[in-house]
């Protein structure tokens, strides 16, 4: 490496912030859920490998893209409903980490139900994309994380309408901030979390499709949840911004240091690079780049 | 909450019979004297030797994570460092007792655990619960990646050195057995020892309270390294016993997240804060498969292929821990303290 | 003000020369103790109350408790001080210039409004907040924010508002935890069981005996913490406080959501605890009848500032007191406490 190439390294940038838009749109999933149930859905990366699975399978079966995506929304914001339903609740009132554990259990069951429903073997999913190098001023830049980074971009715009200007979404940031007042003031909060379930779904089921057509819908697609939570933790699990820029940041520095230091200490170094990264950002600001800082009330 | 007269609260009566060292001694009576005359080589090898690599390591855990209340999601990064550890040190240092290598195991494990615990210094909750997840990747990585780890063998792949104490070989089922069995029985009593010192009672006054731990002088920081530290040589024992005493051959992608969150959920259905939880949740979680896949292809005959068996045993095991969660948060050490009440009041009126 | 800041020194006489002395004596004990704390660089911190003019002592001789089971000189020495006090959360002011010393052995309750910063300036004694201005002057040295780790071994105990047991452990863990700042046995001695760890565990599970029977709480010993009933689990976070042996013990509200007959039992052992211990007690409620009978001196806040200092009768006369607070607050207070018991 003599002597710094600049195209290069913009190119290298450019990629970085394009992954990262897929990371940060796992992140959004769980915050949507951890701003108005307190947990930490551990189970966001299984539900994305169902919604791709639910899809793929869907597809492959001769339904339509449409039709298809229908079928598996209303079977997201059936499972969100359901998880709600059966695992959220008994557990209300128990310490976050209990619920934190719990979707650990339920991230298992969703994975293995998806499998044994759909079988293991992996699908290739094609959303119609071409994945050409796509040349913007000397750069080369891929077509299908440009599409990816502009799906992300919309879905962010919609939520931030629909919980900016519907009342359900006023409701949603109602609880986000006060549960209790919230209920004192007669929102219904089962229909609040359900219907924010339902978006986590959907969340899930756009990731997925994304995620799928990128590396194939197989069971490795949940653990894009591992990328998801060092994004949560350096933009804090209460930020829907910072997960945004936490996936930006994050994506950009993990190409960088695979690029730029992966010759000096080996390569491979992206299983854990976000973690370090995230960790040293902790260090000095504790809850997270945007994370809300709490007055400790005794 | 208007009861404030002591007698108006029902006191606790403490249990008749047996002395609180009766049961125990009696298991290792059996586990020493009953179990090897008794046990099939497939036993050994398929049930009690992972039972008790994993009841180790699930005590291991508990002491940070149920004792001192910090999650970790990177346990089976120090099994592996133990594990890597106690074979360098075989290999690179002539002539010391295998003893050794486990205890330089331990420590080195402690080191690292040591490392990766200064987080909780600054974080709680979720965000200490993810950093642990800094370890678990990047011990799998080095270890894959620098080949001086395993000597130079292909992907990080190591065979256990053949057992030898004061000069015994101890290669064998029965062998192995004993000598994982005695390894976990000083452990889990130098930890019995430990939770019930007033360290033990600083590790729960900062999970149960950290402000107020603070103000009555526990000294928070020290505290909390040391439950890394303490809980990590543990594991990393275990990681030692799991390698050389049962698997025999390890690479790094045995110790993987999955094995991680096996021993966080041997914790919680074994129950937090108990050491003896930890023994029971590792049964669980050792035998269960076992029959489920008896129980399947017992039921579902050729439908139930090694996929679906697979598939079936992640849904029933999440299934479970939810279950624990919901209905015993306790664990199974609180189900079988509820059982032996039952059964000593019925003994009692019978 | 002026008035506040007379009987802020009232509690300097003649006495104080020699406190000031023993005071500079302490100092030179925690700094040797422990090397990471900086003495203060201000002379006059150490020998502050004999640098202060006697003031009028009209007050002692006043016609409250004062003094009651403790020696007349005793109870001039200041032990606790806040000057010039203030505190802020995001611009909302919590305290204000907050002046207060604490004289030893004495009962010392601190009533105002919701949010007139009671637990403001326990928090700010403890160490949990720091003020934003003034100081706490404590054994002889002045502090911003006074260092929570070392609190224990200051002589400080305190419980809090919401309870802050450990309801994993034992009531008698619970208390013997309070002895956490005496053991010096490592974690590996302790797990061999002998020598310097044995003495330190019988010596702390016999103190925590001891005030367990004191505050009558024997029955329940083996009992998890978390399981008790609030008015019990009160008792035992007082009884963790006094295992310490704190020269000063700071309670928060110990008798909030008590019935009428739990206050009395509750008030009894604080005196109780005092006259055993000799330890000096700050503490903070709401019923006003409870402080007017158990207090040796009341300081009344209002809006972060401290409007009244004196014997319960003072303050009962007070007319600022009566406008800000008590006129209307009395019979209020007693129907909010018999509900609150229900």
């Amino acid at each position: 490496m003599d002597g710094f190439d600049g195209l290069f390294f913009l190119e290298v940038l450019a990629g970085g912030l394009l992954s990262g838009v897929m990371y940060a749109l796992v992140a959004i999933g769980f915050v949507l859920i951890y701003k108005t149930s307190g947990v930490l859905n551990f189970a966001q990366g299984a539900m994305l490998l169902f919604a791709a699975l639910t899809f793929v399978s869907l597809t492959e079966r001769g339904l339509s893209f449409p039709l298809a995506f229908a079928i598996t929304f209303s079977i997201m914001v059936a499972l969100g409903i359901a998880i709600e339903r059966t695992v959220l609740r008994p557990l209300t009132n128990r310490p976050p980490i209990t619920l934190f554990m719990a979707t650990l259990g339920l991230s298992y069951v969703i994975e293995g139900a998806a499998q044994l429903i759909w079988g293991t073997q992996v699908h290739g999913l094609d959303l119609g994309i071409e994945d050409v190098p796509f040349d913007v001023g000397g750069v080369f830049i891929s077509q299908f994380d440009l599409f990816a980074a502009a799906v992300a971009a919309t879905l962010v715009a919609v939520l931030s309408v629909f919980f900016r200007y519907t009342r359900i979404g006023l409701g949603f940031r109602a609880v986000a901030d006060d549960p209790f007042a919230a209920l004192a003031v007669g929102l219904r909060l089962p229909f609040i979390w359900a219907t924010v379930w339902a978006a986590a779904g959907l969340v899930a089921l756009v990731a997925g499709l994304l995620w799928g057509a990128r590396v194939g819908v197989q069971f490795s697609l949940s653990l894009v949840v591992l990328k998801a939570l060092p994004v949560l933790v350096l933009g804090g699990f209460d930020s829907i911004p910072g997960a945004i820029v936490g996936g930006l940041l994050i994506g950009a520095a993990e190409k960088l240091a695979e690029v730029y230091l992966g010759d000096y200490v080996g390569g491979g170094i992206e299983s854990w690079f976000a973690y370090v990264l995230a960790l040293v950002v902790l260090l000095v600001r504790p809850s997270g780049l945007f994370g809300q800082k709490r007055v400790e009330r005794v | 909450m208007t009861a404030f007269a002591t007698d108006l609260v029902p006191e606790i009566r403490p249990a008749r019979g047996l002395p609180g060292w009766a049961l125990p001694v009696a298991t290792l009576a059996v586990a020493y004297l009953a179990v090897p005359l008794l046990a099939t080589n497939y036993l050994f090898e398929a049930i009690l030797l992972p039972f008790l690599a994993l009841s180790l390591a699930g005590v291991g855990l508990n002491i940070l994570t149920g004792y001192a209340g910090q999650v970790s999601l990177g346990s089976a990064a120090f099994m592996a460092v133990g594990a890597y550890a106690a074979y360098n040190v075989h290999l690179r240092v002539e002539g010391l007792p295998l003893i050794g290598s486990i205890v330089a195991a331990g420590l080195s494990a402690a080191a690292i655990g040591l490392a990766f615990g200064l987080p909780s210094l600054r974080l709680k909750g979720f965000y200490l619960a993810v950093s642990t997840l800094a370890a678990q990747f990047f011990v799998q990585w080095a270890l894959t990646k620098f080949s001086w780890f395993s000597n130079d063998s292909a992907s990080g792949v190591i065979d256990a050195p053949p057992l030898q104490i004061a000069g015994f070989a101890v290669d064998g089922p029965v062998g192995r057995y004993l000598f994982a069995l005695t390894v976990v029985a000083v452990l889990t009593f130098l930890s019995h020892r430990l939770v019930i010192s007033q360290t033990g009672r600083n590790f729960i006054a900062v999970r149960d309270n950290e402000t107020a731990a603070r103000i009555i002088g526990v000294p928070v920081l020290k505290t909390k390294l040391l439950a890394f530290a303490v809980s990590s040589f543990i594991i990393g024992i275990a990681g030692v016993l799991w390698a050389f005493a049962y698997l025999r051959t390890v690479e790094p992608a045995g110790f993987n997240l999955d094995r991680s969150f096996q021993i966080l959920f041997i914790v919680i259905i074994g129950g937090l804060a108990t050491i003896r939880g930890a023994f029971f949740g590792a049964a669980l979680i050792v035998v269960f498969p076992l029959v489920l896949s008896r129980f399947g292809s017992l039921v579902l005959g050729d439908v139930f292929d090694s996929g679906v068996l697979d598939m079936s045993q992640r849904i029933v095991l999440g299934a479970l821990i939810i279950l624990f969660l919901v209905l015993e948060p306790d664990g199974l050490a609180a189900l079988s303290d509820r059982l032996r009440r039952r059964i000593a009041t019925g003994l009692r009126r019978g | 003000m002026t008035e506040v800041l007379t009987r802020v020194l009232e509690g300097v006489t003649n006495g104080a020369a020699r406190e000031g002395a023993a005071a500079a004596e302490s100092v030179q004990k925690v700094v040797r103790a422990r090397p990471g704390l900086a003495p203060d660089a201000d002379a006059d911190a150490q020998l502050h109350p004999a640098a202060k003019p006697p003031a009028a002592v009209e007050v002692v001789a006043g016609d409250g408790p004062a003094g009651q089971g403790v020696g007349n000189e005793a109870a001039q020495a200041i032990v606790l001080e806040l000057a010039g006090v203030s505190l802020s959360f995001g611009g909302v002011a919590a305290l204000s210039e907050v002046d207060l010393s604490v004289r030893r052995g004495e009962i010392l309750a601190i009533i105002g409004p919701n949010g007139a910063g009671k637990s403001s300036i326990l928090n700010i004694v403890s160490g949990v907040y720091r003020a934003d201005r003034g100081h706490v002057r404590l054994k002889g040295q002045r502090y911003a924010q006074v260092p929570t780790q070392a609190l224990a071994d200051l002589g400080i105990a305190r419980t809090f508002q919401n309870l802050a047991l450990f309801p994993g452990l034992s009531v008698l863990d619970n208390v013997v935890a309070g002895r956490a700042h005496r053991a010096r046995s490592s974690f590996v001695e302790q797990i061999a069981g002998f020598g310097r760890a044995r003495r330190e565990r019988l010596d702390a599970r016999a103190r925590a005996i001891d005030v367990i029977d004191f505050l009558q709480l024997s029955a329940l010993a083996e009992r998890p913490a978390g399981t008790l009933p609030y008015g019990l689990q009160k008792r035992v976070e007082l009884a963790r406080a006094l295992v310490a042996e704190p020269e000063i013990l700071l309670l928060d509200e110990p008798m909030a959501g008590m019935t009428a007959s739990e206050k009395a039992e509750m008030a009894g052992f604080v005196t109780a605890a005092r006259d055993r211990f000799g330890t000096t007690v700050v503490l903070i409620e709401h019923d006003i009848g409870v402080v007017m009978s158990l207090s040796d001196r009341v300081a009344v806040l209002d809006h972060g500032r401290n409007i009244a200092l004196g014997t319960p009768a003072e303050v009962q006369r007070d007319p600022r007191v009566i406008d800000a607070y008590l006129g209307v607050a009395v019979e209020d207070d007693e129907d909010v406490a018999r509900g609150e018991g229900l």
